[in-house]
């Protein structure tokens, strides 16, 4: 696993790369398994230093750190702070770790007391009182957005990082993508959709598959966000139907805000 | 020579989630064994209060990276047996089918990826690459072939989009369902030779008795729904489940534990074979016979070779099931849900065992109280207890530190624990 990689006659550095998981379901690092035809290929751009999930050794010299997961206890902030001191560079991995994810659910909750009694009655439990993405304890370098990442997503972004070349998120939402795939408009089928307001990237992977969009990768950078809330209603679903998903990831907690307050 | 030696196993490696191993042995005598569970717990019974029921597949199917199918398809069936929903015969082959690849791609990452490193003495997958590459490709196309179908059924591999409460968004076209029955026939190789390999590994030798967990098959090898089973004569229907799984908070787990007739029980791949041997597949029972498999086997490092005996099981009925499909003709995807006041079970056999969610629905629809009751938290007393049985046996022959550390490791990565799964 050592030669040397070279691109267009220049040789390039193989970064030393670590995968970490905090509060998550690990399912973002099983995507980076999940790609078998091209799961060699990929290993081979990269020296795969720590990968708890996948392998025993284990190092603290690393040039990038793939962080998965949200914070909630504070074991979790003294790894996270850890990780960011000895990684050049680190990059928040999926929904969780870039809004808190689906955990970010319970912050929803003002009694975060009868949240723990809910599920562990009178046990001692050790949590914080928020749902926290990684943003919130230490800088990021990077964002990858999804539940759960696109494997081809998180391979051309390696691919651009050890090549040099600028990371550009797509600013136009899931909608465009969508549309060019030709898909029948969910709204039109009676499934309400975020598609027109969350970010894209993801190529439309539920509204593909007929299950509207839920809003896993956060608002996108020209999201009219007013509007879907005109949508939604214009077609017959209700404020708790659109709240539902809004609030489901953590990436439009602002947004809700907003709307709680008009 | 006495053993003596300190084992602290910190964040144990291949495996899902966050666990340690601690035996403390001292001149021979085991003053210190267990396992403990230190992961964060995320309340996903909490999330869901006041939810409609239709989040409650799509945030459940969360809990679990590896097993997103399985819970999913446990949540949708805890809604419609809420509801009174009874799936379509098109409806349940295409469940099954797709909770059989899951199943197989859960196996086949767990035996190539996570156990064969420590039968072949590598830190990982990731050297076999270039000393047994045969091997490496091996695994990639099963699990591809597995994660294809999933793609094809579900809509994607993990966190499916197609899933619902009442059926499908959207069915696999048929030339789809055509090649893969034709790729799943031409996995048969690729299935022997694994057999091959691992017939040809050393299996700790190790016993405890153990009581065993799972569906009751009654025409088939169960998976999806019906009645509980034990090996102590334990029998229960889906809805009693909580008088199965007793489950209680331990110090040092997050995840809780479970128990039944004894101190302890297993779930999973060895429990069901365990439970059910005389429904598997031929072939699959053929398979059992090379790989030393007969019920009712009370070593949990077989657990290993059960999982390989169910991946020759689920192939050959996936291509069974595509068959029905194919021959059936097309019906409608979907049925209407009309949400009513109630309690809803689902028990689903995943991967790791045996999974029960359960809710209690308003008369909208709106979940009041929610359980999940997690496989590998049903087996975390049983690791805890073989742990410390393991521990006795090794004090006993005189075992190096090494060899313990390794074996205690090999045993709780033989259960394939989810563990972030079990606190959820």
């Amino acid at each position: 696993m050592s030669e040397d990689l070279v691109y267009l006659g220049v040789p390039l550095k193989r970064p030393k790369v670590a995968f970490f998981e905090l509060t998550s379901c690990e399912g973002c690092q099983l995507q980076i398994v999940n790609n078998e035809a091209t799961l060699l290929d990929f290993l081979s751009l990269v020296e795969v230093v720590n990968f708890r999930e996948a392998m025993s050794e284990r190092s603290d010299d690393y040039d990038i750190a793939f962080v998965e997961g949200s914070v909630t206890r504070a074991d979790e902030v003294k790894r996270l702070q850890t990780i960011r001191k000895n990684a050049k560079m680190v990059i928040a991995l999926g929904s969780c770790a870039c809004f808190g994810g689906v955990n970010q659910l319970r912050n929803r909750f003002q009694d975060q007391a009868w949240v723990k009694r809910e599920v562990y009655g009178d046990f001692p439990i050790d949590t914080e009182d928020e749902v926290r993405p990684l943003s919130a304890v230490v800088d990021i370098d990077l964002e990858i957005y999804g539940c759960p990442i696109r494997k081809e997503e998180v391979e051309k972004i390696v691919t651009n990082l050890i090549l040099g070349k600028a990371i550009d998120h797509p600013k136009y939402p899931v909608c465009m993508e969508c549309k060019a795939n030709e898909n029948i408009c969910l709204f039109d089928l009676g499934e309400p959709c975020l598609g027109p307001v969350t970010r894209g990237g993801c190529d439309a992977w539920c509204p593909n598959s007929r299950m509207g969009c839920w809003g896993c990768r956060g608002p996108a950078e020209v999201a009219n966000v007013a509007q879907i809330r005109k949508i939604m209603r214009q077609y017959g679903f209700s404020e708790e139907i659109l709240l539902d998903r809004l609030e489901c990831f953590g990436g439009f907690t602002a947004h809700i805000k907003e709307f709680r307050h008009c | 020579m006495k053993v003596t030696c300190d084992i602290n196993v910190h964040h144990l490696t291949r495996v899902e989630g966050h666990g340690n191993i601690k035996i403390r042995i001292k001149k021979g005598e085991v003053e210190e064994a267990y396992w403990e569970v230190v992961e964060t717990p995320r309340f996903f019974e909490a999330l869901l209060v006041n939810k409609k029921w239709d989040n409650a597949p799509y945030i459940c199917g969360r809990i679990c990276g590896i097993c997103s199918i399985g819970h999913t398809l446990a949540s949708i069936r805890a809604v419609e047996n809420g509801f009174g929903i009874i799936p379509t015969e098109q409806t349940g082959k295409l469940r099954l089918l797709l909770k059989h690849m899951e199943t197989l791609q859960s196996h086949i990452l767990h035996l190539y990826f996570l156990a064969a490193p420590d039968f072949l003495s590598t830190g990982s997958v990731l050297p076999l690459i270039k000393t047994h590459p045969e091997v490496v490709q091996r695994a990639l196309r099963l699990k591809m072939l597995a994660n294809d179908v999933c793609d094809i059924v579900g809509g994607r591999r993990m966190h499916p989009t197609r899933t619902v409460v009442g059926g499908f968004t959207m069915l696999p076209e048929k030339a789809e369902l055509i090649k893969i029955c034709r790729r799943l026939e031409n996995s048969a190789p690729d299935l022997m030779e694994t057999a091959e390999l691992f017939s040809s590994l050393d299996i700790p030798d190790f016993i405890r008795e153990t009581e065993f967990v799972s569906l009751k098959g009654v025409d088939n090898y169960p998976f999806i729904g019906g009645d509980l089973l034990s090996t102590d004569g334990v029998e229960m229907e889906e809805q009693e489940y909580r008088m199965m799984s007793n489950e209680y908070c331990v110090a040092r787990s997050t995840s809780k534990w479970s128990k039944l007739s004894r101190e302890s029980f297993a779930v999973g791949a060895l429990a069901r074979c365990n439970n059910n041997f005389e429904f598997l597949h031929p072939l699959a029972k053929e398979a059992a016979g090379k790989l030393g498999f007969s019920p009712v086997n009370h070593n949990p490092y077989m657990n290993n070779m059960a999982q390989l005996i169910e991946c020759i099981h689920v192939v050959m009925d996936s291509i069974t099931l595509i068959e029905d499909l194919l021959g059936n003709g097309r019906q409608e995807p979907r049925q209407a849900v009309h949400p009513q006041k109630g309690v809803g079970v689902g028990a689903v056999e995943v991967p790791r065992g045996i999974l029960y969610h359960s809710y209690e629905f308003d008369g909208e629809g709106r979940i009041q109280k929610a359980d999940c009751v997690i496989p590998t938290s049903q087996n975390n007393a049983n690791i805890h207890y073989d742990i410390k049985a393991l521990a006795a046996q090794c004090a006993e022959a005189g075992k190096s530190d090494h060899e313990i550390e390794k074996l205690a490791e090999m045993l709780v990565r033989a259960y394939d624990p989810c563990i972030s799964c079990s606190v959820h």
